[in-house]
């Protein structure tokens, strides 16, 4: 039995997965309890902005929560497109990781433009 | 057993015929009482066409080597009675899924088997014998999972039922984790993280879902979905702490 | 069964049982809302163009399509959460045999969180 590398890629590919899906175990309860709660009476931008504006913690919690996904989604989506599909190898890989670059950044832009 | 024919309308039985590329032939089958899937095959290849191949053994379901897909699910067909499966009077047999096709009903069993081997699913004796005899507790946790698992006979249904394997061609499949994982529990066995990076990965543990059709399909109920989750675990273990 | 051509048919009724169901839920949820975060991050980027961009687009999302695939969103992320929490248990701590219970109840979560959703939009 040789020990090969390429499986311990994927070892820590999987274990990225499964840490960020804990956190974002946290996060989307969070979220989903929000979402629920902010949708009374009609969403509206002072509403959010009195929430977000300002509030380092909401700051800290949203980019938190962006680079939760920015890690999670991407190894999903990867996982699936070589499961499901004849596209795999280093092309796939550097999609996966542009696609968690764009959510990271837009991410974070995102939740800047709701602080700031 | 009995040869005299039950009463009611024949069965349609169509039957896998070729290799990868065939077709299906159909056939009408006296309904025999008790009559398992078995049976159907066996009374076609004797009274119908003698050319027709297929793989059986013990016929009472302790050998695993009759293992077909009867009407769309991989099975044991001396174990599968006509009357649960048969659908508007009708079976469909065809041979397990995910293994090339030696001749009509029977598999090529060469790629499951080497995947066995290449999970590290054989016990590894230590370099040193042990003083004395090695003390197995069945109460422990290990033996309990151990145990869980070794009553695997190697009959491939797990391995016919899984998508990853049909997906992923290097995907080791349910059996040979699970082998891995008894191992793995083995107090006696010394294969250790060797054994571990084998089944560790893409083509290992890592590539499954949980979907669980090794479990649903099982006809000795192991559950492989549990074995390779514990594979999951002492690999993630091992990576943790650096040696693998 | 389905036929390939010239080959053997692919058998789907392996899959008929809640684990893989949930599977099924799991990855389709997990994709469509892996699509949806560009767009995502698009919607609450127009707060950077001050108050009135962000609320335009709020007033905008008002009309019942938007809602509709609002109330779908939220029972999607309601079960890639809670099908997620299963695997996770399942992988890290061990299978148990109330799997079948732990789908159904993450099945349950979904459309619960859905229905609430769906009261407080028209409470």
């Amino acid at each position: 039995m040789t020990v090969a590398t390429e499986p311990r890629g994927e070892l820590r590919l999987w274990l990225a997965q499964r840490a960020s899906a804990a956190v974002l175990a946290l996060c989307v309860a969070v979220h989903l309890a929000l979402i629920i709660y902010a949708v009374r009476g009609g969403l509206s931008a002072a509403e959010i902005l009195g929430r977000t504006r300002g509030s380092v913690a909401w700051l800290a919690f949203y980019l938190l929560f962006v680079a939760a996904v920015a890690v999670h989604a991407p190894i999903g989506v990867r996982t699936v497109l070589r499961e499901m599909t004849a596209w795999r190898g280093r092309s796939l890989d550097l999609a996966a990781g542009a696609f968690g670059i764009f959510i990271a950044v837009f991410g974070a832009r995102a939740v800047w433009g709701l602080f700031q | 057993m009995s040869e005299q024919p039950d009463s009611g309308p024949a069965l349609a039985v169509k039957v896998w015929r070729g290799r990868e590329t065939g077709g299906f032939q159909e056939f009408r089958v006296p309904r025999q009482a008790n009559q398992t899937v078995l049976d159907v095959v066996t009374w076609i290849q004797r009274h119908l066409d003698p050319t027709l191949s297929y793989r059986f053994a013990c016929r009472v379901g302790m050998c695993g080597s009759c293992a077909m897909t009867v009407n769309g699910t991989p099975r044991w067909t001396c174990r599968t009675h006509v009357s649960k499966v048969e659908q508007g009077g009708a079976v469909t047999i065809a041979p397990l899924d995910n293994l090339p096709v030696v001749k009509d009903l029977a598999a090529d069993m060469t790629a499951f088997f080497d995947k066995w081997q290449r999970a590290g699913g054989h016990f590894v004796p230590p370099e040193e014998r042990p003083a004395d005899f090695v003390a197995v507790p069945p109460g422990t946790r290990e033996r309990r999972a151990a145990d869980a698992g070794i009553e695997c006979i190697g009959c491939g249904v797990c391995y016919a039922a899984c998508d990853i394997v049909r997906w992923n061609p290097d995907y080791l499949g349910p059996a040979a984790l699970n082998r891995a994982w008894t191992l793995v529990n083995d107090v006696r066995d010394a294969g250790g993280d060797a054994r571990l990076a084998a089944v560790a990965g893409d083509a290992g543990c890592h590539a499954c879902h949980s979907q669980e059709n090794c479990r649903q399909h099982c006809p000795k109920h192991i559950n492989p979905t549990a074995a390779i989750a514990g594979l999951k675990r002492a690999t993630a273990v091992a990576l943790l702490k650096g040696r693998l | 069964m389905t036929a390939v051509p010239g080959g053997r048919p692919s058998s789907w009724r392996k899959g008929a049982h809640p684990s893989y169901a949930a599977f099924v839920v799991h990855r389709a949820s997990g994709l469509a809302l892996a699509l949806f975060l560009p767009v995502h991050f698009w919607a609450l980027g127009q707060a950077i163009q001050g108050e009135a961009t962000l609320d335009g687009f709020l007033r905008w999302t008002e009309r019942p399509a938007v809602k509709l695939a609002e109330i779908v969103l939220v029972m999607l992320l309601a079960a890639h959460f809670a099908g997620g929490l299963r695997l996770l248990f399942l992988e890290f701590v061990g299978w148990r045999d109330w799997q079948k219970a732990a789908v159904a109840a993450g099945a349950g979560f979904s459309v619960a969180a859905g229905l609430l959703f769906l009261l407080n939009l028209v409470g």
